[in-house]
């Protein structure tokens, strides 16, 4: 059974005076029951409006979507019974204490005192915020908060759970922390769907990945599936000299499994190869008997730049300047 | 962590608790729950609540009072005051919408099987709390410097009733405000630059025989000139030494105030609950 059913999502923002803003432009998306789906996409993506309408927070243009089998604009209350969300600004109120801030949302869930009281004691203690709870959620760390946010939107027992970018904003440290909790959380067969700009992070929790651009989704699979089609490893070198650059791809050329890209003004060379490791001792012995000097050489793993270059035949930077300009002008539209 | 997949099993259903109705209540208080806790921990709002409350009376009452050309203008001041810090105190709902729709906790509470109007209701209620708090803080300060009401309980409750209500009800209009310009400090700069002359061109704090009449005539009309000269007669601290007014609002002060009131319910209410239905930050 599909849990999530969305079907040419389409949002629309007409700002005054410029272009209308397609936020979501046809956007299909299933997700079976008991998997953790990522949405990968850089900002601007529409990641986040695809949850705001999935969640019920807005209303799509066109196109529509069931979350466990209601319709979100037709029953959104309903639908909120049935879901917990966790976005990316850690939407707690800061005057309350952890504890007050969790009772808060069981009671409005309706779960009734006593048993709100018991939940956010309950989840007080599985986040380890014990210490803290009853201090004021002002004084709390960043990990600290998204933990306490995450816990809200887990105090009735949702049947789909919403993280938006859940990592976003945290130190690596306590990025690992979060992928901890939530690997620990959808291990038992939650299903979640999960938005984020990192690669790794869709790779480390999600089953299934839908790699979104423009407001519609571009590529679908599993991690392993999507690296497949970016090409894995490549190696880059930096070399001293931009003189030097076409000796230099014609030697990254012989040892790649694609096309050379340069860039950086033809100082930086990168290909994709199949065996990092040994392609990058030919390339360094190749270039070092051709008496060309280099200022830096390594692999690299796929980023989520790979990603898109490869699918989209532009870098999710570019992308993300853009979208934000548009991002400003839908705030001011709205 | 490694209890929480076996915990979370026990996590509860939704939606178990409580009729409708009861729902609607219950969330009610617990939105203004939220706010009676800011009020305790939020040090600014205490101050606006409690000192500067005290501060105006004492000013106002000391300061001017020479000054101005009647007997006891203690008494003359206090429905003044009363009114200038009730309307401020509405302003709250502006900026406390503004900032959590900034804050992401409206898409918290809109993604949850909540009643639509609860987060506003308990919104305004706070703003009624914090109001109430200062009428209380101001009534013991006049007290002090000699305020008395001269009418009697039935004038004093309901001076102190209409009061309330009319600041109750602009709280609605802040709110809306809050929600459609999003910045709590636009809104806070906005009130101030609008309040302020709205309070002083009025029979707030000088009658307005002694102004100029380009400003007498805009002191007449003006709305809180209606609600200061209601709370006035109901105190019992009008000036029979002063001549009668001659715009109609002031003639008729409470039908103007409790249409005022009326009017801002019955237009902002449902135009805030529409338009909580479709916010969302960024």
């Amino acid at each position: 059974m599909n849990i999530i059913e969305a079907s040419g999502l389409t949002k629309v923002y007409s700002p005054k005076g410029t272009a209308k803003v397609h936020a979501l432009d046809g956007l299909d998306l299933t997700v079976p029951q008991g998997t953790v789906q990522g949405l990968l996409g850089p900002n601007g993506a529409g990641k986040t409006t695809a949850v705001k309408v999935l969640t019920t927070l807005i209303q799509p243009t066109a196109g529509n979507a069931t979350v466990a089998g209601v319709d979100v604009v037709g029953e959104p209350k309903s639908v909120r019974r049935r879901i917990g969300v966790s976005g990316q600004y850690a939407a707690v109120d800061e005057n309350l204490t952890g504890f007050e801030n969790l009772e808060m949302v069981g009671r409005l869930y309706h779960l009734g005192k006593r048993e709100s009281r018991r939940r956010a004691t309950e989840l007080i203690e599985m986040f380890e915020l014990t210490a803290a709870q009853n201090r004021p959620v002002k004084g709390f760390s960043g990990g600290m908060r998204r933990r306490i946010d995450l816990a809200g939107a887990l105090v009735t027992r949702p049947q789909v759970l919403f993280l938006d970018e859940p990592t976003t904003g945290l130190d690596p440290r306590s990025r690992l922390g979060m992928w901890d909790v939530i690997k620990n959380l959808v291990s038992d067969g939650t299903t979640v769907l999960l938005t984020t700009q990192y690669l790794e992070e869709a790779d480390q929790l999600a089953d299934d990945i839908a790699v979104i651009d423009g407001g519609k989704v571009i590529a679908a699979g599993t991690a392993d599936q999507l690296k497949a089609r970016i090409g894995g490893h490549r190696v880059e070198v930096t070399l001293t000299e931009a003189s030097a650059a076409d000796t230099a791809r014609e030697v990254l050329a012989r040892h790649g499994s694609g096309e050379p890209r340069v860039h950086d003004g033809g100082r930086t060379l990168e290909v994709p190869v199949v065996d990092g490791t040994r392609a990058l001792q030919y390339v360094l012995a190749d270039l070092g008997e051709a008496g060309i000097e280099l200022h830096d050489a390594g692999i690299r793993r796929p980023t989520l730049d790979d990603v898109f270059l490869k699918l989209t035949g532009h870098m999710a930077e570019e992308e993300q300047e853009s979208q934000e300009s548009s991002e400003a002008e839908m705030e001011t539209a709205q | 962590m490694t209890t929480l997949i076996d915990e979370r099993g026990t996590g509860p259903a939704a939606g178990a608790v409580g009729s409708p109705a009861a729902q609607w209540f219950s969330d009610g208080w617990i939105a203004t729950r939220r706010n009676l806790i800011k009020i305790k921990r939020v040090p600014d709002i205490l101050v606006f609540t409690i000192l500067q409350p005290i501060m105006f009376v004492l000013l106002f009452s000391q300061v001017y009072a020479g000054a101005m050309a009647m007997d006891d203008y203690t008494s003359f001041l206090m429905a003044g005051i009363f009114v200038q810090t009730v309307i401020f105190g509405s302003t709250f709902s502006g900026a406390a919408m503004a900032q959590d729709l900034k804050d992401g906790i409206i898409d918290r509470f809109r993604t949850l099987p909540m009643s639509t109007s609860a987060v506003l209701v308990g919104r305004t209620n706070g703003d009624l709390m914090i109001n109430a708090i200062s009428m209380l803080i101001m009534m013991a300060t006049g007290f002090l410097v000699g305020w008395r009401v001269t009418t009697g309980l039935g004038g004093f409750l309901a001076a102190v009733a209409l009061l309330l209500l009319f600041a109750y009800a602009f709280s609605w209009v802040m709110a809306l405000l809050g929600m459609t310009v999003r910045s709590p400090e636009v809104i806070n700069n906005a009130s101030f630059m609008i309040l302020f002359p709205l309070s002083f061109i009025s029979n707030a704090f000088v009658p307005i025989h002694t102004m100029p009449s380009v400003l007498a005539a805009i002191a007449e009309w003006n709305p809180v000139s209606a609600l200061v000269q209601s709370a006035r007669e109901l105190f019992g601290n009008t000036n029979p030494t002063f001549p009668e007014p001659t715009s109609w609002t002031l003639q008729h002060p409470y039908i103007t105030v409790l249409g005022g009131i009326a009017l801002m319910l019955l237009i902002f209410v449902p135009l805030c609950v529409k338009k909580f239905g479709s916010v969302s930050s960024r």
